[in-house]
Formats: structure tokens, sequence, C-alpha cells
């Protein structure tokens, strides 16, 4: 069975007033993460892995070495978990048990903020920064191209993607505002919540 | 090997700011000078016609320039063309963001990095990425990522041309004949390339370790240099390269930039390669 992408979870033009614009999402949605899916599902086509659910092709081929699947695959899930973390009118502090947790193991959420910004500012070329809870510590990390948290055996709670195609037509070379703009209006925080208390 | 034009056109702004140096040393000198002939001058009249005159002397130049290269910041090269010399198939946009923002901030990047390393301050750039290794541990991944951002955009600029397009001539053509079939071949297999290169990079034409024409690509700031290659020619596959334009279709952008090669250049870079 081929992987199919799901559709967005708000309309394409909800977040324009939170700074990502309709513009942004016709070519990251219906260009990019779309591609991503084709061309993982020529890729296995005929193959064992075309049976095997996303995160099972994702960490077997990222562990035979399988690159271009690989590739393709992770990119397929990080976008379907990114477009999740995004809400019209998010951002700002989480609350709850999240928040608590946040605090406890960053210090307060600024310090959080600060190292999440810092994580998406200097991931070097494309990737991705995240929220990770690692054995039950929740930790900020970044990674380069298509990598995830999933690989390294931590369960991923929030993603920016860092990607140039993801701000370039609403930020242009303007990567830090594009991250703080993200973590102010644009966090869904509810998923973040429901991602830890799963983890 | 030899240095790559974008070598010679840093040493042009090292020159400038050695005179500037050089100057502001003169000066000094021309403080404390006037300030020793007041106070010699009762006793030791001939102590001022000694003060060191002004005027730069004529043939410090190669030794400056030698001092300059041990400065070793950067400085940001002005764009050779317009904005919008390189459309339809650049925009202006494009470039001026490429250029005056993308390249300006590797060359802020680099220098704040070196600015405590008066050691790594002795080399040039591309001495630096030719051996990352004696490079300190705390600012080796900078000065490879914006060393080799400026190394790279350096060269891009100088390699487009408005008058660009058509086809390499001389011995490259024949090279390249040779090594690839034909130029078309060629053409095919270098875009092929640049469209595989996930992710940032660079997709160029290098003169390898054996000294054949080769395709390779490099993950985002990589310059061949590193690898013991001399790059004759790349194109920027980053996706602020072409994004504004072409959005996701890089393949596109890779077809239409053949039309600003500028092949005289690429054509001199070549016979550098091979005088080594």
């Amino acid at each position: 069975m081929a992987f199919t992408q799901a559709p967005l979870p708000f309309d394409a033009g909800a977040l324009e007033p939170s700074g990502m614009s309709a513009k942004t999402f016709e070519f990251h949605y219906g260009k990019h993460h779309a591609a991503y899916i084709n061309k993982l599902n020529d890729l296995v086509a005929g193959t064992e892995l075309a049976d095997k659910s996303l995160e099972e092709v994702i960490k077997t081929s990222y562990k035979e070495g399988k690159t271009a699947i690989f590739n393709n695959a992770a990119q397929a899930w990080n976008h379907d978990f990114f477009w999740k973390c995004l809400k019209a009118s998010g951002g700002g502090k989480p609350s709850g048990d999240l928040a608590a947790k946040i605090e406890k193991d960053f210090g307060s959420y600024d310090k959080f903020a600060e190292e999440f910004k810092n994580a998406a500012a200097t991931q070097f070329g494309s990737g991705w920064a995240w929220l990770v809870s690692d054995n039950g510590t929740l930790k900020v990390t970044k990674t380069a191209n298509a990598e995830n948290p999933l690989v390294m055996d931590q369960t991923p709670l929030l993603t920016l993607d860092v990607w140039e195609h993801a701000y370039y037509l609403d930020f242009q070379n303007r990567r830090p505002d594009f991250i703080k703009n993200f973590l102010e209006n644009l966090v869904n925080w509810d998923f973040v919540a429901s991602n830890l208390a799963s983890a | 090997m030899g240095y790559a034009e974008l070598a010679s056109v840093s040493r042009g702004f090292a020159r400038m700011r050695s005179l500037k140096q050089f100057l502001q040393r003169q000066l000094h000198f021309i403080v404390i000078g006037g300030f020793l002939s007041i106070l010699l001058i009762a006793c030791q009249p001939l102590a001022q016609s000694q003060a060191p005159d002004a005027s730069p002397p004529p043939e410090t130049s190669s030794e400056t320039v030698d001092q300059t290269e041990a400065v070793g910041t950067l400085e940001l090269p002005p764009l050779p063309y317009a904005f919008d010399a390189l459309e339809p198939y650049i925009d202006a946009e494009t470039m001026e963001l490429h250029h005056d923002r993308h390249h300006a901030a590797y060359v802020n990047n680099y220098n704040e990095a070196i600015t405590d390393y008066p050691d790594l301050q002795s080399q040039g750039v591309e001495a630096l990425l030719r051996n990352l290794d004696v490079i300190p541990e705390d600012v080796r991944i900078t000065i490879r990522n914006n060393g080799g951002g400026h190394v790279n955009h350096s060269m891009f600029w100088q390699i487009m041309s408005p008058e660009g397009g058509g086809e390499p001539q001389g011995q490259l053509a024949e090279q390249i004949n040779q090594t690839f079939g034909s130029f078309a071949d060629f053409q095919t297999a270098f875009e092929e390339a640049g469209a595989n290169q996930f992710g940032s990079g660079w997709v160029w034409l290098v003169s390898n370790n054996e000294g054949n024409l080769q395709i390779t690509t490099t993950l985002n700031q990589d310059n061949p240099i590193m690898q013991g290659a001399f790059p004759i020619m790349g194109n920027d596959v980053w996706e602020h390269a072409y994004y504004l334009s072409y959005r996701n279709r890089r393949a596109e952008y890779l077809d239409a930039w053949w039309n600003v090669v500028n092949w005289e250049e690429v054509g001199r870079r070549y016979e550098q390669a091979v005088q080594g």
C-alpha cells in the first residue's frame, strides 16, 4: 500500500495572520512534502519496505544506510509532524504539566526558548530543530537535512523546519525572525503536550 | 596548487586594507617621532629630518601583501555587475539577498571567529580550508562553514556574467569532450548531480587529485579544496540561490544557469588548475 499525504490540519491560508503565508504552504505542503512522499513510493515500490509503517521504513533504511529511502521517508514524516506543531494564533508559553516539565528540565521557559532559538539558528544548512524527550528528560536538539529523533531513540515533542524553503518566501534570509515568530505565534502547545503525555 | 581567482580578489581587498594599516602605523610613527623630535631638537637638530616621511616607500608592496595575507580577515568582494544583470535567469532580489546578506554574513562570521586567533590570522582562508585539522575545535566548524561560504561565493560571482552562456572554448572544451563525451553530456551530468544533492550544497566541476575533470558535489559550504581538488566551476544549490524565482523547481534553475556561465573565467580557472 502506498504512503499517502495526510491533509493539512488547518486551511492553507489560516496561518497567514500568524506569519506563515498561504504561498509558503502552496509550495511547502503542495510541492516539497508531496514530492517526498511520491519519491518514497517510487523507491520502495516492489520492495519489502512498501508494506511497513513509515516509522519502520525510517528506522530500517537509516540502519541499513539506504540513504535515498531514508531521506524521503524521514522528510515525509518530519513534515507531517511539523504541520501538527503549528496552529493559528498559537505560540507563547505552554501551560500545565508541559510547562512544569519544561521548567524542571530547562530551568525556565525562557531558557528553553533561548536554547531552541539557538539550535534552530545554528543548524547550518538544511535541517530541523527539536524538543525531544530523551529517556524522560526534555532536550533541545538539531538535525541535518532529513535526520530526526526517531533514529536516535528519542521521542520528538516539537519541531521547526529550518530548510530555507520553510521560510524564504516569508522571511528570506532572516531565519532568526522566522524562529521568533514560530515561538511567539505558531506553536501548537496542545499537540506538544499530547506528545509528552504519551512519551 | 595555484590560488583561485577568488583568492586574488580577496588579496586585492587585503592590499587596500594593508595600505590603510601601513598609513596608520606611519601616523603613529610620525606622532611619536614628532614628540621625540621636540625633545631632542635642542641637542640633536638632525633628528627632525630623520622623522619618517608620510608617503609610503614605493617598494613595500610585495612585503606588505605577505603581511596582509597574514592578517587573514575577509572582506565582501563587490558584485562585478548589477543585481539585475543576470535577469531573467537570476532575479535581482535573489542576487541582492545572496550577495549582500548571505555572503556578507559568511564574511562577518568568519572574521568574528578568527578574532582571537592570531595563529589562524597568519594563514589565508584557503590554507585553513585545506587543513581544517590545525584549527582549534571551538572555531573549526565556524571557519569551515563561513570560510567555505566566502570562498564558494567569491568564485560564484566571478564565473557568472550578463554576457555569459554559450560553450567553453579551447583546452577546456577539448577536455570536457574527452571526459564526458560532449558538452551536452557534461551539462546533463552536472545538472543531475546538482539535482541529487540532498539539502544545501554545491555541484562542481573540479580538477581532481589525478588532474582529471570530475563532477562532484559538496554538502553545505564545503569546498573541493578540502579534498585536495581544484574547483573549476560550481553552482550553488542552496535553496536561497533560486527559491524566489524557481521555488521547488531546482532542475529548472540548474538548466537556466547555463545562460549566465562566464566561460572565459571558467576557462581561465581551468588553465590555473592545469598549471598547478
